[in-house]
């Protein structure tokens, strides 16, 4: 391992000799589209997204955006490296829930400015803008904006002589539908978890706990509360439906890589997961599906975890006028609308939500609506306690799940999580 | 009597280094000054790639191993902090457990895998070569390709074992080969022997191939049994071989990672996580590259006093 971390060093100390002359543009000319080379780079996840983005611009005009997609898993890794070695893109895209780690360290150009002159200023996504926010000042936009939400199988639900238009309002109908789905047999469950992934927990159990008036995380991300009755209610029906095999067997281990597959493949009844999978569904025709909020144990209220990623200019850029005309143009209406949204994404603007494409389908217009709703969490070392699959919460969810006793699996994960936020300080 | 001496030879310079540093000044006795300085100027080239390379980045990770050094932050020098909290990493400490238990299994399996494998084509019957070259295909592969391979394969719902052991009617439901820390190790085990069992294969016949044929004619005729001659030619000439594949074996296995983090990302529960997972994992998932550089600097040390270790035992068997 010591050479690998010597390989990085070095590639850090070629990177900054190399670095050092690139700088020759400037910026002075007053039209920001004068045909530069920009680079962005994106995580994964947002891939094919941003991809459409990108080639659009890219048509239409003179500058040019080279865009690289890097491993969910490696990005902060490279983000890290690169930002040590000044070798950041002009552009960079970041995963909401780490955001804060970036704009703490000024890998970022303040932007505030430039956002507030926006006509739309005011109904750009506000979580986004929070987290992008650091001491007063805002340094990216939203770049994709995505929700958590519950999805069923329209099809199933009538074999199973399930009301295919009701989805369950509280978990006592969520397990009752389960039940009668899994009778189906033929390799359907009647549920689909995901007992290894962080992220996923994440994204599809604190709504459960938010929509119960938990709070989780506290607003300044230092202190956590699982201990409580909320996730007591969670885990109970989670680790019912895994122990009455209710959920695939391979659910034991899934890590979120292959998560949604069964369910598009029409072999799942109920689906916790969110907005990215949208555009999949729409495309198939095989089944039909429906979608419904995630919900408290009781029913009573409903919440949302909106993720996914802002985009803004690199500290080190020196194309800041291109950059922010590429993520300017990305934010106008003919951009959401007819790339973002027609493709099933959330528009990243509030009043936009009423578009012809998301207005239109029941199911994304009750999506988009449901973001009044939603949290984004915040914590320094959100992914080394929460998203780390050798972490602590990725341990919580398995105790609780295939551990037998989620009382204990609970307090141990309090514990733990508090020690790992009070260690970030 | 010369080929074992040729495959001692090869394998001496691993083993004894004195030799071959020696060799040189007995050469040149005549005494030409400017002799060294010629030298000096020929081996400068792989000098300075070797401290560029090697030596300047070994400083930098000590260096490191004594600083808090976040990711996204300037480091500050935190002593000896980096160490004295290892103990209490129980990621760590477990890891240092596991390693050395998968270690040893390993070790053990390969070779008794490669010694069966070595009967079926050590043999000049038509299709011996055949085989040779279906056990050496699979280490062609990258280890981190072969375990994306092992990840699909061993999946419950597309995974080809799964449906091969219920279309033959073994098990009843998929075996979920990465549900428990037993399991996961097993099908970890079965990856890497599948792996690396064709080049311990190939190493040992060319080591068998060695023995000149003569030792055992000769020992026929003194009416040596079969046994006698595993006992008194096989096994002493094969020596170096073995030694030569137990230090490769056990060094591999200490620093194994690829296979660990495609195929269990160190789970279920934390079960299977190496050294070099555990290090990797502080430096890229908790962004504490001190903290990383000094379970580096522990690591290389245990690395260094083990191969030292075998080395020595080796050196004393030969002599």
């Amino acid at each position: 391992m010591w050479h690998r971390v010597a390989a990085v060093t070095c590639a850090l100390a070629l990177t900054l000799t190399a670095c050092g002359g690139g700088a020759s543009n400037n910026n002075a000319s007053t039209n920001p589209d004068d045909g530069t080379q920009l680079t962005m780079w994106v995580r994964s996840a947002t891939d094919q997204f941003s991809q459409r983005l990108v080639d659009a611009y890219n048509q239409s005009h003179k500058n040019h955006v080279a865009l690289t997609v890097i491993p969910n898993d490696n990005y902060l890794t490279k983000v890290g490296t690169a930002a040590g070695s000044r070798s950041l893109p002009d552009i960079l895209a970041s995963d909401v829930v780490y955001t804060p780690n970036y704009t703490k360290q000024g890998l970022f150009q303040d932007i505030s400015s430039d956002i507030k002159a926006l006509p739309y200023y005011s109904s750009i996504a506000k979580s986004h803008l929070d987290v992008a926010s650091y001491q007063g000042k805002t340094y990216a936009v939203p770049h994709k904006l995505d929700s958590s939400v519950f999805f069923y199988n329209k099809d199933l639900f009538k074999k199973a002589g399930l009301d295919p238009e009701k989805p369950p309002k509280d978990f006592a109908e969520i397990l009752a539908d389960a039940r009668k789905i899994n009778a189906l047999g033929n390799g359907v469950t009647g549920f689909d978890l995901a007992g290894s992934c962080g992220g996923c927990g994440v994204y599809t159990l604190f709504p459960y706990a938010w929509a119960n008036g938990a709070s989780v995380l506290s607003n300044d991300g230092k202190k956590v509360d699982i201990n409580n009755d909320s996730f007591k209610a969670i885990f109970t029906l989670y680790k019912q439906l895994s122990d009455e095999n209710l959920v695939d067997s391979s659910d034991k281990t899934q890590d979120g890589a292959t998560w949604p597959a069964n369910f598009l493949a029409g072999k799942v009844g109920m689906l916790p997961l969110g907005s990215p999978i949208v555009g999949d569904l729409l495309k198939q025709t095989a089944f039909q599906w429906g979608v419904t909020a995630l919900m408290s144990p009781d029913g009573a209220h409903t919440s949302t975890f909106i993720g996914g990623d802002v985009a803004g200019i690199a500290a080190t850029s020196t194309h800041k006028a291109q950059a922010w005309d590429f993520l300017k143009w990305t934010l106008d209406d003919a951009q959401q609308v007819e790339i973002i949204a027609k493709n099933g994404d959330l528009p990243g603007r509030t009043d936009l939500s009423g578009n012809k494409y998301t207005g239109a389908d029941p199911r994304t217009k009750l999506i988009a609506d449901g973001l009044k709703n939603g949290h984004t969490p915040f914590a320094l070392p959100f992914g080394d306690l929460f998203n780390n699959p050798n972490g602590p919460w990725v341990a919580t969810i398995r105790a609780a799940l295939y551990g037998g006793d989620i009382d204990k699996a609970l307090t141990d994960g309090q514990a733990k999580i508090q020690q790992g936020l009070d260690a970030a300080g | 009597m010369a080929a074992p001496n040729t495959l001692k030879d090869s394998f001496g310079t691993l083993s004894v280094p004195k030799e071959s540093f020696r060799a040189p000044p007995r050469k040149s006795r005549d005494p030409a000054s400017r002799r060294p300085l010629t030298g000096l100027l020929f081996v400068t080239p792989t000098a300075v790639v070797v401290a560029v390379l090697f030596l300047v980045p070994l400083g930098i990770l000590v260096y490191m191993s004594f600083t808090d050094w976040p990711l996204l932050a300037s480091p500050t020098p935190n002593g000896m902090a980096n160490y004295t909290s290892l103990p209490d990493d129980d990621l760590f400490v477990g890891a240092i457990t596991f390693t050395l238990i998968y270690t040893a299994i390993t070790t053990v399996v390969l070779f008794a895998v490669a010694f069966v494998l070595v009967a079926i084509s050590h043999s000049q019957r038509r299709g011996s070569r055949f085989y040779r070259t279906a056990y050496f295909l699979p280490y062609v592969v990258g280890t981190a390709a072969a375990s994306t391979m092992w990840w699909v394969d061993v999946n419950d719902r597309l995974g080809v074992f799964n449906q091969v052991l219920q279309g033959v009617g073994l098990t009843n439901g998929p075996v979920g080969f990465l549900d428990t820390p037993g399991k996961a190790l097993f099908t970890v085990i079965s990856l890497v022997v599948w792996k690396f069992v064709g080049f311990q294969v190939i190493v040992l016949l060319v080591g068998l191939q060695s023995i000149p044929e003569q030792l055992y004619e000769a020992a026929r005729v003194d009416g040596a049994s079969t046994l006698q001659r595993l006992r008194y030619i096989t096994v002493p000439g094969l020596k170096p071989t073995l030694a030569l594949l137990t230090v490769l074996s056990i060094t591999g296995s200490l620093l194994a990672f690829d296979q660990f983090y495609v195929l269990t990302h160190g789970g279920p529960d934390n079960s299977t996580v190496t050294v070099v997972l555990a290090l990797y994992n502080k430096a890229f998932q908790s962004f504490r590259l001190g903290s990383a550089a000094a379970e580096a600097v522990v690591l290389l040390v245990a690395l260094v006093v083990i191969n030292v270790i075998q080395l020595r035992l080796l050196r004393n068997r030969e002599s």
